[in-house]
């Protein structure tokens, strides 16, 4: 402050003297002065085109696809039945309905879901509140670093050793023992809606379980040795302070995992099956959104190009409204929870 | 007048008997209450419960590192890191091109999404304010659950038909879908990482007289400097893994392409993928191969990012 106040009398005022490192002499530079608002408006930018290529993803794929759902109309592209794939270079002569692959991608996320869940929020409460606080650590990393497993390792490991060793085997035994009920009937092929959903429930283990855990870690202290003080049993804490406590971030992970299997592709496309059709058989060879895209891409014809566009599109959707509501529950929870930030 | 000491468990006090009670009339604290039993074995059962689960959701886990590790042990040779693939029913040869082809795609993905996602990440902590950075996040949110075979749907539409056959499938291309995977990811991580740089060395900054950039870029960023490491290398790690963008945009090769544009260009992932497919035990062999080295890879990464990350946040402590 000294030296801005007086600054003639400093040793920066004579132009010969070597410039001296201080703020009054950083300020007067001319060009500088603009430096801010250049930093400011570059990263502006930065910011911006993260809108931009979302932007021009979604109006790019969504003009793409626009010939197909013309052709067949939006629902009945999306809740058609038929698919059977043109070779036309210049028109539609197919039958586009997605409806099988909506189906599929459903069914094979809900079995992911409904396995990978409840074991998560074991899992967590287990390494939270149960291990020893030597591996805690370890646990909680492992799970971590599990997350990051790619996905095309799941697929491999599903396909060669999983499903052919073990899966398929209680695949059978479940349908000859359960065949008489609704879902478990019919014949077991080795590649099944249930085969692609539980490679997916492991694979979206790890992800449920890192963020519930986390969340549960949130948990206030004092309010769990209140629960302790007032002669509650370890699991009456779990069930009556913990988890209500962690629900909106268990929710929130929830729906995290459930937006990448809906998403996943190449763990599925080699389990499911690849048939376009549809039923509501477990042990049913269909085929998921995310799989049929990219299993005929390579060999598609103009025509099927533009309404895999369609089905890209459709893809979006699904998971972007299972994203938004995530997203909008969290956000509502961590106001009230403060366990937002786990996400 | 309280009758009970809790509506589920110990029950009314005038059952006790006298010997359960102390001189002054307070129940005796060994004194097990009506529901304890109960309550007791509800405890044990949940812990036993968890301990399966646990153990339950641990092998499958365990399974497939050891499975990789083990069948992907005896393929890795010098052979397999430095030579073409043979076709899938031959023996020999490895996974040379796609070592090549990710190493391209994902360093040009990475040259592309880091400097961008960390403005953006910049912009968000200290610069933005009001409706617009609220976009921007919840967008980036968004764009972390897009499925990335849409991504790879997309660019192909935009770069590669949009282009009008000037750009054709190959390194270019996955490498912006690698980078629009990323993306988000980076923001995202980088803005949690910004978020914890203690105001006071901004202040200290602006107090030296600093401008409001020469503050971000000379005490900001280096501050954050590990914990942006971090978030950088578990993007890489998820790029180096993904599949489904790749087949839409590098399509795959099995010859070593070093060519940015026009030339397809195979990637670790895709190879895998395609021996797997096949019915033939040597592609399959390779395929555990080339699995092991992607998982190497991707774990090391995800390792060292969290090392990182831990050891800058226990310097932050100190």
């Amino acid at each position: 402050m000294s030296s801005s106040a007086s600054p003639g009398t400093g040793p920066s005022a004579g132009a010969s003297t070597t410039p001296v490192e201080e703020p009054s002499a950083l300020r007067s530079r001319g060009a500088a002065r603009y430096s801010d608002r250049a930093f400011t408006i570059m990263l502006w930018a930065a910011g911006a085109t993260v809108l931009l290529v979302l932007g021009a993803m979604v109006v790019r794929t969504v003009s793409d696809a626009l010939p197909v759902f013309q052709y067949q109309g939006f629902f009945s592209f999306v809740f058609g039945t038929e698919w059977h794939a043109g070779f036309s270079r210049q028109e539609f002569t197919g039958t586009y309905g997605a409806w099988p692959f909506v189906w599929g991608t459903i069914y094979t996320s809900l079995i992911a879901v409904g396995i990978a869940l409840p074991m998560s929020i074991g899992v967590a409460l287990f390494i939270n509140f149960y291990a020893a606080s030597r591996v805690r650590q370890l646990m909680s990393y492992s799970v971590e670093i599990l997350a990051a497993v790619p996905s095309i390792i799941f697929g491999l490991w599903g396909l060669l050793w999983f499903v052919p060793t073990v899966l398929h085997p209680f695949s059978i035994w479940l349908n000859s023992v359960l065949g008489f009920l609704p879902f478990f009937g019919g014949s077991v092929p080795n590649v099944n809606y249930f085969h692609a959903g539980v490679v997916l429930g492991i694979m979206i283990l790890p992800i449920i379980t890192a963020v519930t855990r986390e969340v549960m870690a949130t948990t206030p202290v004092d309010e769990v040795q209140a629960a302790y003080g007032l002669g509650a049993t370890k699991s009456e804490v779990l069930r009556k302070v913990v988890l209500p406590r962690s629900f909106g971030g268990i929710v929130g992970a929830t729906m995290l995992g459930l937006g990448r299997a809906l998403g996943e592709t190449i763990a599925v496309l080699m389990l499911v099956g690849g048939s376009q059709r549809f039923d509501t058989r477990l042990f049913f060879a269909g085929d998921t959104l995310a799989a049929h895209i990219a299993a005929t891409f390579q060999d598609a014809s103009p025509e099927t190009l533009v309404a895999l566009m369609g089905i890209g599109v459709v893809l979006f959707i699904v998971t972007m409204v299972v994203n938004i509501v995530a997203r909008l529950i969290v956000w509502r929870f961590a106001k009230t929870a403060g366990a937002g930030d786990a996400l | 007048m309280t009758q009970t000491l809790d509506r589920r468990g110990t029950g009314p006090l005038t059952s006790l008997t006298p010997e359960q009670l102390t001189a002054s009339g307070h129940p005796r604290l060994t004194v097990r209450g009506r529901g304890a039993a109960r309550r007791t074995l509800a405890d044990r059962t949940l812990k036993v419960l968890l301990m399966i689960v646990m153990v339950l959701a641990a092998i499958p886990l365990v399974l497939i590192v050891a499975q990789v590790a083990q069948r992907g042990l005896g393929v890795i040779s010098w052979e397999f890191l430095t030579e073409r693939e043979a076709p899938p029913a031959r023996e020999g040869g490895g996974y040379a091109a796609g070592f090549v082809g990710t190493g391209i795609m994902v360093l040009w993905a990475t040259a592309m999404a880091l400097p961008v996602g960390l403005a953006a990440a910049v912009y968000l902590v200290d610069y933005g304010r009001g409706l617009f950075a609220t976009v921007i996040r919840f967008f980036t949110d968004v764009m972390t659950g897009i499925p990335s075979v849409f991504v790879g749907l997309a660019v192909y539409a935009l770069l590669i038909v949009g282009s009008g056959g000037q750009i054709s499938f190959g390194a270019f291309p996955g490498a912006v879908a690698l980078a629009i995977v990323m993306l988000p990811i980076v923001v995202r991580s980088s803005e949690e990482v910004l978020k914890t740089v203690s105001d006071e060395l901004r202040r200290g900054a602006f107090a030296l007289g600093a401008r409001k950039w020469q503050t971000t870029m000379k005490v900001v960023l280096p501050a954050a400097g590990p914990g942006l490491a971090t978030g950088a290398m578990l993007a890489v790690a998820r790029a180096t893994g993904e599949t489904a963008p790749l087949i839409l945009t590098a399509f795959g090769n099995i010859n070593i392409i070093t060519d940015l544009f026009n030339v397809a260009i195979g990637a670790v992932p895709l190879q895998i993928y395609n021996g797997a497919r096949q019915p033939f035990a040597p592609g399959i062999e390779r395929a555990w191969g080339g699995a092991l080295a992607l998982l190497v890879i991707v774990l090391v990464l995800t390792v060292l990012a969290r090392w990182i990350g831990n050891r800058a946040l226990k310097a932050h402590r100190v």
